[in-house]
């Protein structure tokens, strides 16, 4: 599927000046192996060259990239164009923490062909950033914001988390009317997950911090949906807003698409369709050791931990799954491949749960809402 | 046979039955100490977590008494609940005395009093026995009062004792041998043996446990089952002792086994007399009854895949209990399973567990019903036990419903609570007794169908778990009687339909859609569920949607993960039964008319 799309190029930067209490990517808090990581991702990009030749999208993520130097962030595209080839009009993303941008970060990536940048402002409300542990404030946030349109930016897409304890919708109205001034062309907005791993995750099991509840949820999303409509913005996935199509996020939507991509530095996932219909569509994840990532590569091996061939049912149960997260939604013959029953589907529309357009099974706001059982309620 | 003494122990649950058997079979030399596992008697899981003797078993204990004399001691055991009440009494009939075994801190109970009569049914010596002693809370003066004036009989005779710290146990041995009479019976006269007992072994077959009355009996005999009219040749007759030890032959007086190449156990009727083939007796031992199940519920495979399992399972199972009935079944919302008849709550919950564990079926089960007659307007009659086969109510001209005398013993500060319990449940006719100060003996005539769910759990409950409960089947009653059928969704589920009277039916239909509300999880949808008479709905529940289960991230690129926790929610699912679009769990089927405590 999508074999004709060019696949997309994820790099990990596994560095952060601290570490959020929510967040469960891998990163440290320490720049003291950047050396290290950028001539390990070096030797991976070679691993992989041949096989990957030409990418249209680059997804510089992390971590924190912009914790990167300039000559740091030179080496690393120096590495990339030596190894690797975008097509024509390739989206090249790279995610920035408000408080480690600057004018002459900005003017520097920009020179190295990064078009599209992803700001982790999470809140422009203190009190908020506070709570989550970030290093910035709302003002340095906005500042970035208006560091990134003074260098040229045209694509700048900011993420934002809602859900918090110390949020009310009015506190969220105000960071998103704060926001909305700069119309950013792509804005997600996550809601807190409490990951069991993470500070955050540890203080609710511990009774520290409480989940809203899933009435304030739904409340939020809906509210944020629309309100972000209003403005213009195209609600494409659960999380993630764009103003008008052109503005989608190109290499996150291969994700859920099925289509190919080569992750790489410690943690990234790859993902390649099989050549042939014979071929099984394969995924494979690095080490989640940054040590154990410069060892491996060292050693000339690659530094894959995990490998994994998609039968034709893992396969369908993901289209299945990250279709119905998405605007796009599904094929409505594609359905069939789970069920003849067309009780299904007529009762998810008259619970409003999903609208039928142009043969394809898309879902509404409240679909969007609990599209994890959606695709459960398919699948047999 | 002077030196035969032939008896059982009997009591009211937990009074420390098994504990006692064991002590007598550990003093008697049977097993080392070292050896000693507590309650050998009730060797399977389940009794000895509930601690109830389900499956009886018998030992013969030599004993040399204090005077020196060697005896032969025939411990019968019995199986302690009302479900049971035949097995009881066949094995009672096997014996000349009991003992009657009482909670030095719990007292006289409803089952203590149902043992003392059926005892003195079969005129039995009666030595009664005052166990946990050693307990703290024990009131031996009391419990002698309760023996004078609730039992009548005198407590001077009693003996004291802790089975579990090992005290009076000689004690009870020579009470056994003073108080109860040696067997009577001629080895001259042609055979006549009580079965009180059969279990199957898989290598021999059904083995059948037996008192001879009279006669002898050796291998090579041809046996007759009066009953049955069956003939077998005996290839082995013993005694048991921790297992079974053949003997060359088995006389009048005594206990034993017979092992005569019978296939299954439901080829033995506990009760049947055992003759000669040859020189039969003219009248086989009294008091032999067809057992017929009184409690029905339809057993269910989860997954549809594995009803062949499942039957082979049962059939399995049913070669060492005769009394379990079943035959096959078919439900729209469940598919194929089978239709099955236990004595009681307790053996349906014994075959349910046994299966689950034992033979490892995921199995659903629904709510329990009792056995209705209808006469019908053209005259015809009908038995009917499963809701699905109920007839067309304008077909039907009477119905009748089986009632149960009901005997609960209480203290007196909670008669309120029972009385309110009982007329609920449709109790009548109560007649109170006041044997002792401070305690009630009430009996009540109620339809069984009121006692089959939950009654006796409601009980305890109001008597904060002072009261104990009895009851024997007595007849068949008119009744105005309704089926109740819910429906999920607009979906009539079958499985869920039931049987009940009229003026219950708003009660029970308001109850049981109150259970699926909290039995059922949230869906992504509205789920309505209704109880309805003939069309017409009586009762509804509503479960809300829930609004919100997305994942806000998927992870990158990470998208396995995502997956692997979809896979996960899908196997759990698995143990659910899809009705339309609606998941009902496992435990909805039987748990719908279980009372909220309150």
């Amino acid at each position: 599927m999508n074999n004709g799309e060019l696949p997309g190029l994820y790099i990990h930067t596994p560095f952060c000046r601290s570490k959020c209490i929510y967040c469960d990517f891998y990163s440290v808090a320490s720049r003291t192996m950047v050396p290290a990581w950028l001539e390990a991702i070096r030797a991976e990009m070679k691993l992989y060259g041949k096989d990957f030749p030409v990418f249209d999208t680059l997804f510089l993520g992390g971590g924190t990239p912009s914790v990167l130097e300039e000559r740091e962030l030179a080496l690393l595209f120096e590495s990339i164009r030596k190894h690797f080839s975008f097509g024509p009009d390739a989206e090249m993303t790279m995610e920035a923490n408000p408080e480690s941008l600057s004018k002459e970060k900005l003017d520097a990536v920009a020179r190295f062909g990064v078009n599209r940048m992803s700001l982790g402002v999470q809140s422009l409300d203190d009190t908020d950033l506070q709570y989550l542990g970030r290093a910035h404030d709302g003002a340095r946030a906005l500042r970035a914001l208006r560091e990134c349109r003074e260098a040229g930016f045209g694509n700048v897409s900011v993420d934002l988390i809602y859900g918090l304890e110390t949020q009310t919708l009015a506190s969220w109205k105000k960071t998103l009317d704060l926001l909305l001034e700069f119309r950013p062309e792509h804005i997600s907005c996550y809601e807190l997950t409490f990951s069991p791993s993470t500070p955050l995750g540890k203080r609710k099991e511990s009774g520290r911090v409480r989940p809203i509840g899933e009435k304030m949820e739904a409340a939020f999303f809906i509210w944020t949906s629309r309100y972000l409509k209003r403005h213009g913005y195209h609600h494409y996935e659960v999380s993630n807003f764009s103003l008008g199509q052109e503005n989608m996020c190109r290499h996150n939507r291969k994700y859920w698409r099925h289509v190919p991509y080569l992750g790489l530095g410690p943690s990234a996932h790859s993902f390649a369709a099989g050549p042939g219909a014979q071929t099984r569509a394969r995924r494979w994840w690095n080490v989640l050791s940054l040590r154990e990532y410069c060892r491996l590569l060292g050693e000339g091996k690659a530094p894959v931990s995990g490998f994994e061939e998609l039968t034709s049912e893992q396969f369908d149960l993901e289209t299945l799954d990250l279709g119905l997260r998405t605007e796009e939604g599904v094929d409505i013959g594609f359905l069939e491949h789970f069920s003849k029953d067309q009780r299904v589907l007529a009762l998810w529309r008259k619970s409003g749960l999903v609208r039928v357009s142009e043969g394809r099974v898309r879902p509404t706001r409240k679909g969007f809402l609990v599209a994890d059982s959606l695709a459960l309620m398919m699948s047999k | 046979m002077r030196q035969i003494r032939n008896f059982s122990i009997i009591a009211h649950i937990d009074h420390g039955k098994s504990t006692l058997a064991d002590r007598l079979i550990q003093h008697a030399g049977m097993v080392e100490d070292r050896q000693f596992r507590d309650q050998i008697l009730d060797n399977m899981d389940i009794e000895r977590e509930r601690g109830i003797t389900i499956k009886s078993q018998t030992m013969v204990l030599p004993y040399t008494s204090r005077s020196g004399e060697l005896f032969e001691l025939n411990l019968i055991d019995t199986p302690g609940h009302a479900d049971f009440s035949y097995e009881v009494s066949r094995a009672l009939a096997s014996c000349e005395g009991v003992l009657l075994l009482i909670d030095a801190a719990q007292g006289v109970q409803a089952q203590t009093i149902a043992n003392l009569y059926a005892a003195m049914e079969h005129d039995l010596a009666i030595i009664p026995v005052i166990n946990k002693i050693d307990l703290p809370s024990a009131d031996i003066e009391r419990v002698k009062d309760q023996i004078d004036h609730d039992l009548g009989l005198d407590s001077d005779t009693a003996i004291l004792c802790s089975a579990k710290e090992g005290i009076g146990i000689e004690d009870v041995l020579e009470a056994v041998i003073e108080h109860v009479p040696p067997p009577s019976g001629d080895t001259e006269k042609p055979l006549s043996a009580l079965i009180f007992d059969a279990h199957y072994d898989p290598f021999r077959g059904a083995v059948a446990s037996c008192r001879i009355f009279d006669g002898s009996l050796v291998p090579g005999d041809i046996i007759r089952f009066m009953y049955t009219g069956a003939t077998h040749k005996v290839e082995e007759v013993g005694v048991f002792h921790l297992s079974r030890v053949a003997q060359k032959k088995l006389s009048a007086g005594s206990v034993g086994y017979i092992i005569a190449g019978i296939k299954t156990v439901a080829d033995i009727r506990i009760g049947d007399t055992i003759t000669l083939d040859s020189n039969p007796v003219s009248t086989p031992q009294p008091g032999f009854k067809d057992v017929k199940p009184v409690v029905f519920s339809s057993i269910y495979p989860i997954s549809s895949d594995d009803y062949p399992s499942l039957q082979d399972a049962l059939d399995k199972y049913k070669l060492n209990d005769a009394a379990l009935v079943y035959q096959k079944d078919s439900s729209v919302a469940l598919g194929q399973g089978f239709r099955c008849g236990f004595l009681g709550l307790l053996h349906l919950d014994i075959v349910q567990e046994r299966l689950e564990r034992e033979f490892d079926q995921a199995i659903i089960m629904t709510a329990p019903s009792v056995q209705y007659k209808f006469t019908l307007e053209d005259g015809s009659k009908l038995t009917i036990e499963n809701p699905q086969y109920y007839p067309e109510p304008t077909s039907i001209k009477q119905a009748m419903e089986p009632f149960i005398k009901a005997i609960i013993i209480l203290p007196e500060r909670y008669m309120g609570a029972v009385m309110k319990l009982c007329l609920e449940r449709r109790g009548s006719n109560p007649r109170v007794v006041y044997p002792t100060p401070g305690r009630v003996e009430v009996t009540f005539d109620m339809p069984l169908a009121e006692v089959v769910f939950d009654f006796y759990d409601r009980l305890k409950t109001v008597t904060q778990g002072y009261g104990s409960f009895d009851y024997e089947i007595t007849e068949y009653r008119e009744s105005e009687l309704v089926k109740l059928d819910i429906l999920v969704n607009g979906e009539r589920v079958d499985a869920l339909s039931l049987i009940v009277h009229r003026e219950r039916a708003r009660d029970l239909g308001v109850q049981v859609c109150d259970r699926l509300k909290e039995e059922i999880p949230r869906h992504n949808f509205k789920i309505a569920i209704q109880g309805a008479i003939g069309g017409k709905v009586i009762s509804r529940s509503t479960i809300s949607p829930f609004r919100k289960d997305v994942t806000a991230k998927c992870y990158g690129g990470d998208i396995s993960r995502k997956r692997k926790l979809l896979e996960k929610q899908k196997k759990g699912k698995k143990r659910m039964k899809m009705v339309g679009q609606v998941e009902i769990p496992q435990s909805a089927f039987v748990s719908v008319l279980k009372t909220r405590d309150e």
